[in-house]
């Protein structure tokens, strides 16, 4: 098997559901592609954090089958996830800023969990922190910043080690209309000059057309859907075109 | 805008061991705030104190033991004690041509009616109460139950109604207790070994929940369990360590007392029953058992948390 697949991820009728409650997923079969930027939209309760939640590993489906980095990871051994966790950056809804750590630590947490050398993170914690405008708030805790400098280190934590793929939980969601058209800008960087596969959840139809060259997931219910209500992806080209205009 | 910044080298995909402050920093320092280092130094004080204990009645039976367990004594019973001397004499020529024996000697009626006075009073010392004559004898070892017989059938022969008594068996009760008590202090550390053992399991469980938020953030940055695992040990030694130096403090403050008080019995027998050099290396262990016990606690404890995630 090569260690670049084509594809980064590749869902096959996966359905999720919490104990015995009904399936918040159903019959998700989609295909994601390396270097592509994707939008996953849809209304609260869709089940766009559930799906996320499949795709940065915090979850296992209910039934179908999910590969990543051309493994399956319904076999793989929990042992194994966090070689894969490593490989994907997770900016999530509420943030998840290690309470009682400065700016700095929280970003520099996946380099040292990764056993990057110390002189290392600290240059590159320092130029992430610049990079998001957050230099001069290196060394405050997460209760001592605002909503949308929070987002800024979460952000940061999530691209500091160069993901292969980037999730993003609704990251605008908690920032004015200006901050947030900066971190979508920070992530087409990211995705068009690194490379990084990046998947923002958004139920902002307004976000949609700020980045032309994205493909766009609509989940309904739990399924996936066009916006012409087929249950197929990816959306024709025309399609995706008229929805992102 | 300007292209992410990356770091000069892409991580290893090896998890290594979180070192230094920044390791430190993943939980916060309660400062010993908690209650698991002063638990912990409860029950590191009360085993300090059961081993003292335990090891203090050790030596005092096994050195009554030695210091009983080669002699015997003779009584011969005969009122009249022109006889009664006579019968002595040749108890004693008897025993003196046996191999077994090293020395043999007969206990002067003087010291027999001292013996006697605090119980019987000036009556100790009047014709009017017999008293049977002693001899004690000294064995190269200690002497098998047959071998006693054995001297009691050579006495029967040239002394009637002399009589062999193994000193170690009059104490046998005695030793009966005191090995009754250290099986107590054994049985007292095995149950504080549980209670500590449970104490850091709860409290792991306890750090575990508060900080489940942080575990779940580090899982999924791509810390391994090995790597969280690791976290909440040094937490634990922290707070083991600090809780077993003060726990041997207090023990051995306690010992100590409680030796002061009884060598102010200034009794023979309490008197052997003092510490040596190898007593003290137990107890110096005993902190650092419970350390490592409770090490080994906090491991399993956040070993099965953890496989409850994905």
């Amino acid at each position: 098997m090569s260690d670049r697949p084509s594809e980064i991820v590749k869902f096959d009728n996966v359905g999720l559901r919490y104990g015995t409650d009904p399936e918040v997923l159903s019959d998700l079969s989609f295909t994601l592609f390396p270097g592509s930027f994707y939008f996953l939209t849809g209304a609260s309760g869709a089940g766009k954090t559930s799906l996320l939640k499949l795709l940065y590993l915090a979850q296992r489906p209910s039934r179908g089958s999910i590969r990543m980095f051309g493994k399956d990871m319904i076999t793989l051994p929990r042992t194994r996830l966090p070689d894969f966790r490593r490989r994907l950056g997770v900016v999530f809804q509420d943030f998840r800023l290690v309470e009682h750590l400065s700016a700095f630590d929280n970003v520099a947490l996946p380099l040292r969990l990764s056993g990057t050398d110390e002189a290392r993170v600290i240059k590159a914690v320092s130029d992430m922190l610049d990079w998001v405008g957050l230099s001069h708030r290196a060394q405050a805790i997460p209760a001592t910043m605002s909503g949308g400098e929070q987002q800024r280190v979460a952000i940061a934590r999530a691209v500091i080690a160069r993901p292969q793929m980037l999730i993003a939980d609704e990251p605008t969601g908690n920032v004015d209309p200006d901050m947030a058209l900066k971190l979508l800008r920070l992530f087409e960087a990211l995705n068009n000059r690194v490379g990084t596969t990046v998947i923002v959840a958004t139920h902002d139809v307004h976000l949609l057309k700020k980045v032309p060259d994205s493909l766009i997931m609509r989940l309904q219910k739990g399924r996936l859907s066009d916006p012409t209500g087929a249950l197929r992806y990816p959306p024709r080209p025309s399609v995706k075109a008229r929805d992102a205009g | 805008m300007k292209t992410p910044p990356t770091p000069d080298e892409q991580p290893s995909d090896a998890a290594p061991d979180l070192k230094g402050p920044a390791s430190a920093r993943l939980l916060p320092n309660t400062r010993f705030g908690g209650p698991i280092p002063w638990v912990i130094a409860l029950l590191i004080a009360l085993v300090v104190i059961a081993a003292a204990g335990g090891l203090s009645l050790r030596n005092l039976a096994d050195n009554a033991r030695a210091d009983l367990s080669d002699a015997v004594t003779v009584q011969i019973i005969e009122a009249n004690p022109e006889i009664r001397d006579q019968q002595a004499q040749l108890a004693a020529d008897t025993l003196a041509d046996n191999p077994l024996v090293t020395s043999v000697r007969i206990v002067p009626e003087a010291e027999l009616v001292e013996l006697l006075e605090p119980w019987l009073g000036a009556a100790a010392a009047s014709e009017d109460v017999p008293i049977p004559a002693l001899i004690d004898i000294e064995l190269s070892r200690r002497a098998s139950p047959d071998e006693i017989a054995q001297l009691q059938d050579a006495l029967s022969g040239v002394v009637a109604g002399a009589k062999v008594d193994a000193q170690s068996e009059w104490l046998r009760p005695v030793y009966d207790a005191l090995a009754a008590l250290q099986y107590l202090a054994l049985a007292l550390i095995a149950l504080i070994g549980f209670a500590t053992a449970a104490a850091v399991w709860l409290a792991a469980r306890s750090a575990f929940s508060n900080h489940r938020d942080t575990v779940e953030v580090i899982h999924l940055l791509g810390g391994t369990d090995k790597q969280i695992t690791r976290i909440f040990q040094r937490a634990v030694l922290r707070d083991a360590a600090f809780g077993a130096i003060i726990g041997i403090g207090l023990g051995l403050a306690a010992v100590w007392l409680l030796g002061q008080q009884f060598a102010a019995l200034d009794s023979g027998m309490v008197g052997g029953g003092g510490l040596d050099w190898t007593d003290w290396v137990v107890i110096a262990a005993i902190p650092v058992g419970g350390v490592l016990l409770a090490l080994i606690t906090g491991r399993i404890t956040i070993g099965f948390a953890l496989r409850s995630m994905l």
